[in-house]
């Protein structure tokens, strides 16, 4: 190993991004370019009687008008459900169609009707004003619970109740009687509200299909190329797959909500061999809102079982799942087999069930979205937690401690089998908690508050020990619990004549400093410089078949397959090197970045011995000459990082307005390659999961409108709403993977949500306030305070 | 952004300016810092078919002290506003209002003139306009020049007294005299949005007695609020707690808050209260010599 593993080198990709210099898909132009503009249904559930485009494909400038008749005679299914999670009675999950442009009901606000495609984006956008749309407006249903009931508007014919699926798991005998036998039990119910993700780039695409070449060129924004490709060549709009080439150049981050092959950029695709012309679209924020999956939504019962010594026996949680008015790629597997999973969080509970009735609203489709499921679990885990330790009259941390798995390193001693299918794989909980009490002066905090209230001031203390489950694997297993794809990732290393390093990498960066990370880790392996090695990404015509970025698993699982063709360079180098020194490659060690004969000081360097690969005058006999290996890594298992976040509020009486005064982060994310980078993930991902405590939250009225659809309503936290945040970290290395890396993107998101409510609940304590419900904004926190007569 | 057709006019004096108005008539709007018209065309809530730019008018951009006002032209910056020195060490109710209105790239080209002539009762300067008891200086075709008392200006929601061919050109603000203080404080979800609801206070003391109030409140009705019970409290008191406290929940009576996504009408009927509680509690102390 070289000198550049663990050190805060600056992100290389920042040159261009802090110089606006970035190339984004909007950023790129084609030859007879046009531009087209989604006309989307005001309302959430209607009929369509009419559509009349006769003016708008009159006017000047307008090359040509698409309404979902087209689409449904040219037989173009929509984009697909790409995990299948089947009813607990054996029923197969239900599958409503989710065509690209509606023709007969639309079933959300922003279900695109038509698709206007003009010379320039103004002439498009007036156009598309132009639509006359007959709707007969009906009922409409929002709420994921409500949606259930009989006689409650349907979303899709063939979903009865509005049921894509009833699942569950865990053992629910075992956890009746846990609650049948316990001494206490705590209750809560949540709804743990719909966000939008807001990736500060919207979607786009640019759709052209060569003739000439009889070739399709996508240019869009994916945080994973391939898989789009993959969706949209083979499932959506049957092109060979060779003949699309997918190209996701900048990507103004993701948050999940790039994860998807959308059916807006499939039809912009089609219709650019209907016109035989380039066309370019790209969302605007509004639309973003209104298209863009969403998260979270799941409306949620939680209990926990408890016996006379603050022993957890039991967790059981009922869960109504809202997917929205259509299923997004990966919707189904959120509230399941990301969120059930992980609802051991981290203590030895006994007995846990869970059950989630997965629903279609009239809502924008929800799909993963930061953290995806394990936020919602990791809500209601820490929620419970820290209210029967409260109820209890036990210290948080001590009630914690008490209930904690004990450490593990998975390796000398096994992993730890959940109740609920994981088997984590290593871990030191109550490390990370003692850590982050020294961090925060756990005591010095506790007299700051006592202190504070004795002068009638609000202050709070919240905790959050989170697990999390990343780098979802191996594919066996998930294609078992009914995905429909692997969960691989590939990578190759090109090492040219000169020792330069390209990787052509399967993970795509928006966001995470890939360019940078790969490159480290690369640079460090051959003890050669970082300028000496570049990063490939987002293109199908130059990267290997990865299945791209998300749930926090380029490091662990691109990284590792980093990590095989780098060993794969370096024994093939060995060979050469061996060749040159006259000496068996046995005899050889490599460090610094050359090859040495152990014992002496006869050595050949890594540009020496890539040189003569690629100019093979004296080389081994038999050997083919070049230095370029491609790897695809299948993980044994998940990666489970796991920490303790802890958070100190200040409640203004007067106003509800709730400030954080002190927020520490401990993570242990395994190894760490780029400790800055690591810093950047878990500052975004706090503010992430503070915005979902504090601030944000689609608002739907009763007809299904979006009520707080623009960045002047719905609110997202900005930087003064925080504080400087403490990070620290522990170092449990991942036992499964070369580089012993757990994943640290969506860490943060899904640990402080509940930090922060945890520490507003125990300011409220004296108000005898139990639970609110999130956001916690100025107006609930006052009202809480209000209704109890205190004030 | 992807607004209308419309015709971009960019006149060198302000006479050429108002002469466009006049001979375009209706459908041509005035454009100054762009950040509350440009918005409203990109959501097609607003398809004017001439935008007359102002920003070029450079005799419209002063802030100076001339006949016992405080004169700001209309194209002042809120940034110019926020760093002059002038305001902050006179004027400080000014920099307060400034600096909590949107974010620095927005207040680098926001206009104070377009911040009271938008007419919206969100906007953060018209309160704090009533409680300075400004005057609007509007010119209008053939030289002709008028004075509008703040409290006849704002008639309703994005309504004001400016006609269509006249043009907002100064704010006159009297100058304090030595024992007076004011201050605006705002409540908001984050930085950058408008308030759940804010409270402009100023006080003017002689002999240790308020002898004149001025309180202007944000979002709380269909224009800017002006709170005259309240104000009525203070006057001929020596602002005590208790009094404050009178004038407050007057305050809070006078509000005609709505409720919306920003909170209750009861919940902002309450922070009136706080925020006039804390506005006045501020403006005593800075009139009375402290910060
Ligand atoms: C993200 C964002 C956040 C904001 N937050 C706040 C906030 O918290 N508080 C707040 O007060 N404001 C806020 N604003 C509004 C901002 O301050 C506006 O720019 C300001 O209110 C209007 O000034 P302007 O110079 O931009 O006017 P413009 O947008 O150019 O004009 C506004 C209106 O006034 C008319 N007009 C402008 N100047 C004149 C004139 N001299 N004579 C006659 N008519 C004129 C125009 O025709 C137009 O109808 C925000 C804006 C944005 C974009």
């Amino acid at each position: 190993m070289g000198n550049l593993i663990g050190k805060a080198v600056k992100r290389v990709e920042d040159n261009r991004f802090i110089k606006g210099e970035g190339k984004y898909t909007d950023d790129f132009n084609m030859k007879n370019q046009t531009f087209a503009m989604y006309v989307r249904s005001p309302h959430a559930h209607a009929k369509i009687n009419n559509i009349d485009i006769s003016s708008a494909e009159a006017m000047d400038g307008v090359v040509k008008v698409f309404t979902g008749k087209d689409i449904a005679e040219a037989g173009i299914v929509g984009s697909i459900c790409g995990w299948q999670v089947d009813f607990k009675n054996g029923d197969t999950m239900k599958e409503p169609g989710h065509p690209i442009l509606v023709a007969d009901k639309v079933r959300h606000v922003g279900d695109p009707v038509a698709l206007v495609i003009a010379e320039d984006k103004y002439i498009a956008r007036d156009a598309s004003e132009l639509i006359e749309v007959d709707y007969d407006i009906l009922d409409a249903v929002v709420d994921p619970k409500a949606a259930v009931h009989d006689g409650a508007p349907q979303v899709h014919d063939d979903v009865p109740n509005n049921k894509i699926y009833e699942w569950e798991i865990g053992d629910k005998e075992s956890t009746d009687t846990a609650f049948e036998n316990a001494h206490h039990v705590t209750s809560l119910s949540f709804h743990n509200q719909k966000l939008v993700p807001n990736a500060i780039e919207p979607r786009a695409a640019l759709g052209h299909y060569d003739s000439n070449e009889d070739k399709y060129t996508l240019y869009t924004t994916s945080q994973n190329p391939h898989l789009a490709r993959l969706i949209i060549a083979a499932f959506v709009l049957s092109i060979p797959e060779h003949k699309l080439r997918v190209i996701s150049p900048d990507v103004g981050g993701g948050f999940g909500s790039k994860i998807f092959a959308y059916n807006d950029e499939c039809g912009i695709l089609w219709a650019s061999k209907q016109i035989g012309r380039p066309i370019k679209w790209t969302a605007d924020r509004s639309e973003a809102f209104i298209t863009d999956c969403h998260g979270r939504d799941h409306v949620t019962d939680a209990k926990l079982a408890l016996d006379a010594d603050g022993k957890i026996t039991g967790l059981r949680t009922k869960t109504y799942a809202a997917m929205g008015a259509y299923l997004s790629n990966f919707s189904t597997c959120v509230p399941s087999y990301l969120h059930g999973t992980l609802m051991q969080g981290l203590y030895t509970t006994p007995a846990v069930h869970v059950d989630v009735t997965a629903v279609v609203t009239h809502t924008v489709p929800v799909d993963a979205y930061r953290g995806a499921g394990r936020p919602e679990a990791t809500y209601s885990i820490e929620r419970l937690i820290e209210t029967a330790a409260k109820e209890i009259g036990m210290d948080p941390a001590e009630f914690r401690k008490k209930n904690f798995i004990p450490a593990f390193d998975g390796v000398s001693q096994p992993g730890y089998q959940t109740q609920v299918a994981l088997q984590y794989d290593s871990g030191d909980y109550e490390g990370a908690l003692n850590k982050a009490l020294e961090v925060s002066d756990y005591e010095g905090l506790k007299s700051q508050r006592e202190e504070a209230r004795s002068k009638g001031r609000l202050m709070g203390i919240g905790f959050s020990t989170y697990i999390e489950a990343c780098g979802i694997a191996p594919s066996a297993v998930v294609g078992s619990l009914g995905a429909r794809v692997g969960l691989y990732d590939a990578a190759s290393i090109r090492v040219h004549p000169t020792g330069k390093v390209t990787i052509h990498s399967g993970a795509h960066s928006h966001g995470q400093g890939h360019e940078t990370t790969f490159a480290q880790v690369v640079a460090d392996a051959f003890g050669i410089g970082m300028d000496d090695v570049n990063v490939v990404h987002g293109d199908t015509e130059n990267v290997p078949f990865g299945m791209g970025t998300y749930g926090s698993r380029s490091l662990a699982v691109c990284g590792s397959a980093i990590m095989k063709s780098v060993d794969k360079v370096k024994e093939k180098g060995a060979r050469i090197a061996a060749h040159k020194l006259e000496c068996s490659p046995d005899d050889l060690e490599f460090a610094n970045g050359a090859w040495t004969v152990k014992g002496t000081d006869k050595s050949v360097g890594f540009g020496d011995v890539a040189l003569t690969a690629y100019v093979p005058h004296d080389y081994p006999e038999g050997e083919e000459p070049g230095l370029d290996f491609a790897s695809f890594y299948d993980p044994a298992n998940f990666v489970y990082p796991f920490g303790t976040h802890i958070c100190v509020v200040e409640i203004d009486k007067e106003t509800g307005e709730v400030e954080i005064l002190k927020y520490v982060a401990v993570d242990d994310c395994g190894n760490i390659i780029n400790p800055m980078i690591v810093e950047g993930q878990v500052h975004g991902g706090i503010a992430q999961g503070v915005g979902q405590a504090l601030y944000e939250g689609a608002v739907y009225d009763d007809s299904g409108q979006l009520l707080n659809g623009t960045m002047l309503d719905y609110t997202m936290p900005r930087a003064d709403n925080f504080p400087m945040f403490e990070t620290d970290h522990t170092v449990t290395p991942c036992p499964h993977n070369p580089l012993g890396v757990k994943g640290i993107g969506e860490a943060g998101t899904i640990a402080s949500t509940p930090a922060v409510v945890n520490a507003v609940i125990d300011a409220l304590s004296d108000y005898g306030v139990k639970d609110l419900q999130m956001p916690l904004t100025p107006q609930r926190v006052w009202k809480a305070m209000n209704n109890n007569g205190k004030l | 952004m992807i607004p209308g057709t419309f015709d971009y006019h960019s006149p060198d004096t302000l006479d050429e300016a108002i002469k466009l108005l006049n001979d375009l008539g209706e459908d041509a709007k005035v454009l100054a810092g762009g950040h509350s018209l440009l918005p409203m065309m990109k959501w097609r809530l607003a398809e004017p078919t001439h935008l007359v730019d102002i920003s070029r008018l450079s005799d419209l951009d002063y802030i100076k002290e001339e006949n016992g006002y405080l004169c700001l032209g209309a194209m002042v910056t809120e940034s110019a506003l926020e760093n002059s020195e002038l305001i902050a060490a006179k004027y400080p109710i000014l920099k307060d209002t400034s600096e909590v209105i949107a974010d620095p790239l927005v207040r680098n080209l926001a206009s104070v003139g377009g911040n009271i002539a938008h007419g919206d009762p969100a906007n953060d300067h018209p309160a704090t306009m009533l409680a300075l008891n400004a005057i609007v200086v509007v010119c209008g075709p053939n030289g002709s020049k008028r004075e509008i008392n703040i409290d006849d200006f704002f008639l309703g929601p994005l309504w004001t007294a400016l006609q269509d061919n006249e043009i907002l050109t100064e704010i006159k603000i009297p100058i304090p005299k030595q024992y007076s203080g004011g201050c605006y404080i705002k409540l908001e979800r984050k930085v950058g949005d408008y308030a759940i609801a804010a409270c402009a206070a100023t006080l003017d003391f002689e002999n240790g007695q308020c002898i004149s109030a001025g309180i202007g409140l944000t979002n709380v009705g269909p224009t800017p609020v002006r709170a005259s019970d309240s104000q009525n409290m203070l006057v001929g008191t020596d602002v005590s707690d208790e009094i404050i406290e009178k004038a407050s929940v007057l305050a809070s009576e006078t509000s005609q808050p709505v409720g919306d996504h920003r909170g209750s009408e009861e919940y902002k009927r309450g922070v009136v209260k706080t925020l006039t509680e804390r506005a006045i509690m501020k403006a005593k102390n800075r009139a009375l010599g402290g910060n």
